[in-house]
């Protein structure tokens, strides 16, 4: 069985994003970018099943500009097979929305016929949280978002989801499509040799129009501010004061 | 406009983050609701009596006892061609439901929106919430979820709208339920709580965390909260966590002990109204949003702070 991989690089998680002065959006430039948290967790889950001899190759796949190219080697590095760059334009405004994205996966998905989707459930920049569920619905296939647990078992999969009011298990018809939570696992560095060989493997270039999918953006983004900052407040002494602050507000 | 809004239930009860979602709703035009579920129709007499709802799709059928989305997806678009948008609480079943109507209906998804600014304006918070976006849509339906903490309840009495039974596709035998492990509290849920006591790494283990928070939050009638480095380490279990990538809360009340102020953490409660934080390093992050920071060791603050209150 083939598993799919989309990885989406973005700003490192531990990078505060600043909003730029025209309100355009948020200042990219010169900040360190790293592949989508939950993409590596992805990444790992599809390494696991391959190793416990449940998948056969894995494809990762990443829709964005030239350095786009980064993500996938570092994905190439960790584990993955090979990978296909789907590029699109450098400029301001011109970051592909999760609706084209699925519609782009959702080709790809069609010519590679993986067994599993396995994605991140939401990117750390745009914070949409709807593209797996999205290629989901475009493919006509299930989906199992927010997974803590994955059990591939035959033609079905399991999957266990972070849900509000704790753990819910599902079992879904595959191909299926599943979207990694924070606990699904803790994903393996690359090691320098195997950086050095992910150069070799094979990349495959391509565009939206390769697929037939129009990128244009169905949202207009007006406007991007920082939101109201909060001011530090006071600090008390002791826990007699404290208690003191508890009871002033009503609530003990 | 017509709006449809999906309603949030465990088949009995209706859940709060429905109301924030009408509110929502309301100021984009006619309000509908969306029961679909099975043995629910106690929902949907509850759904009924919320003000400004003008009627009550009733979907009762096996297929939609727990809300697959394979299955409710499809009931959500065949109700689309008469609205003109769908509104769901972004809670896992809202978040799970949405993009998937969204793409059968050749949709952009606004994603948590925290208010509406025109007919297909939003904001909504990206990065964490370190920045905030005004959208407009230019799609024919709108598709939105709702975050439940920046929108006022509407009122869950004092409406009087018809029920209407619906049916869809059913069971599209895509997917299939099997359990559900939930945790039975007492305590309040966390997204509605007036007051919250969460805590960090720092609380060590599972024991330790039961023996300091939870006292100290019953002491309070709070809900408990945490950090996702003390999920993660198995302290308490994840629908516990607060933050980016997890539940998003604004009590009145928002205390937290032995959690660094990550901006990950941050983004999930800077917008309570009232931090206390208590954490040893008077440099953590934490006291850069807190209104009433102590400086010290937990393992002495927090037994004196429960035995004192
Ligand atoms: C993709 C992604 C998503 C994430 N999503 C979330 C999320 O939704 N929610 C979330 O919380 N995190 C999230 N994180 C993790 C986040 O980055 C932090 O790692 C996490 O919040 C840290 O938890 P903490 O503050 O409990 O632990 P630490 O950062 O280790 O902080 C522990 C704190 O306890 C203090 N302390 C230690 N001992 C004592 C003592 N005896 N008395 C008093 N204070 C003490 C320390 O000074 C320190 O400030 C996410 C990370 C990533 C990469
Ligand atoms: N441009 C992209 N390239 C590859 N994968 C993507 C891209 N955008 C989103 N994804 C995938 O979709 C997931 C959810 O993203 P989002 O819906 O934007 O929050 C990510 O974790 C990725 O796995």
């Amino acid at each position: 069985m083939k598993v799919l991989v989309p990885v989406k690089r973005v700003i490192d998680y531990n990078v505060r994003p600043r909003v730029k002065a025209d309100g355009s959006g948020v200042d990219l430039a010169n900040v360190k970018m790293s592949m989508n948290p939950f993409d590596e967790i992805a990444v790992e889950e599809a390494i696991r099943l391959k190793e416990k001899g449940v998948a056969s190759e894995i494809v990762a796949v990443s829709i964005g500009p030239a350095k786009a190219q980064e993500t996938l080697r570092t994905a190439l590095a960790m584990g993955a097979d090979r990978a296909i760059h789907v590029q699109t334009p450098e400029d301001v405004g011109s970051e592909v929305e999760p609706l084209a994205v699925a519609k782009i996966l959702k080709a790809i998905a069609d010519e590679e016929q993986p067994g599993i989707v396995l994605m991140g459930k939401q990117a750390i920049d745009d914070d949409s949280n709807q593209t797996g569920q999205m290629l989901a619905a475009l493919w006509g296939r299930p989906q199992g978002t927010f997974a803590s647990k994955v059990e591939v078992a035959g033609d079905s999969v399991q999957v266990t989801r972070e849900v509000d009011g704790g753990l819910e298990t599902v079992s879904l018809k595959l191909p299926a499509v599943v979207t990694t939570d924070l606990r699904l696992n803790e994903p393996r560095y690359a090691s320098l040799p195997n950086i050095m060989k992910a150069k070799s493997k094979p990349l495959a270039a391509k565009t939206p129009a390769d697929y037939g999918v129009d990128t244009a953006p169905r949202l207009k983004v007006t406007r991007v501010v920082e939101p109201p900052v909060r001011q530090a407040g006071i600090k008390v002494g002791s826990v007699d004061e404290l208690v003191a602050k508890l009871k002033a507000l009503g609530v003990a | 406009m017509k709006t449809l809004v999906l309603v949030e239930h465990d088949n009995v009860h209706l859940k709060d983050a429905t109301l924030a979602t009408v509110t929502a709703a309301a100021k984009l035009g006619e309000v509908h609701l969306l029961v679909a579920g099975k043995g629910c129709r106690a929902v949907a007499d509850a759904a009924a009596k919320i003000a400004g709802v003008g009627k009550v799709y009733l979907a009762d059928d096996a297929a939609y006892e727990h809300q697959m989305a394979e299955n409710v997806a499809p009931l959500v678009v065949g109700l689309m061609d008469s609205h003109d948008a769908f509104l769901a609480p972004a809670t896992t079943t809202g978040k799970n439901v949405a993009p998937r109507v969204a793409a059968l209906l050749d949709v952009m998804q606004v994603s948590d929106i925290v208010s509406v600014e025109g007919e297909r304006t939003f904001t909504r918070p990206i990065y964490a919430g370190n920045a905030i976006a005004t959208v407009e849509s230019t799609d024919a339906k709108l598709v939105i979820t709702v975050r439940g903490t920046t929108f006022d309840k509407a009122a869950s009495e004092g409406g009087s709208a018809s029920i209407e039974d619906v049916s869809g596709p059913g069971d599209s035998g895509l997917s299939s339920f099997v359990s559900l492990a939930a945790e039975e509290s007492e305590r309040p849920e966390l997204t509605s709580a007036k007051v919250i006591v969460s805590g960090g790494r720092a609380l060590k283990d599972a024991a330790t965390f039961e023996q300091l928070i939870v006292p100290l939050a019953d002491k309070l009638g709070a809900a408990v909260g945490a950090s996702r480095a003390a999920v993660d380490a198995g302290y308490v279990p994840n629908d516990y966590q607060v933050g980016q990538t997890g539940k998003i809360v604004a009590p009145q009340v928002y205390i937290a002990i032995g959690i660094s102020g990550a901006i990950q953490h941050l983004a999930g409660m800077k917008d309570s109204k009232v931090i206390v934080a208590i954490n040893k390093d008077e440099d953590a992050p934490i006291f850069q949003v807190a209104d009433i920071g102590l400086v010290g060791d937990l393992f002495q603050i927090v037994p004196e702070l429960t035995s004192k209150l």
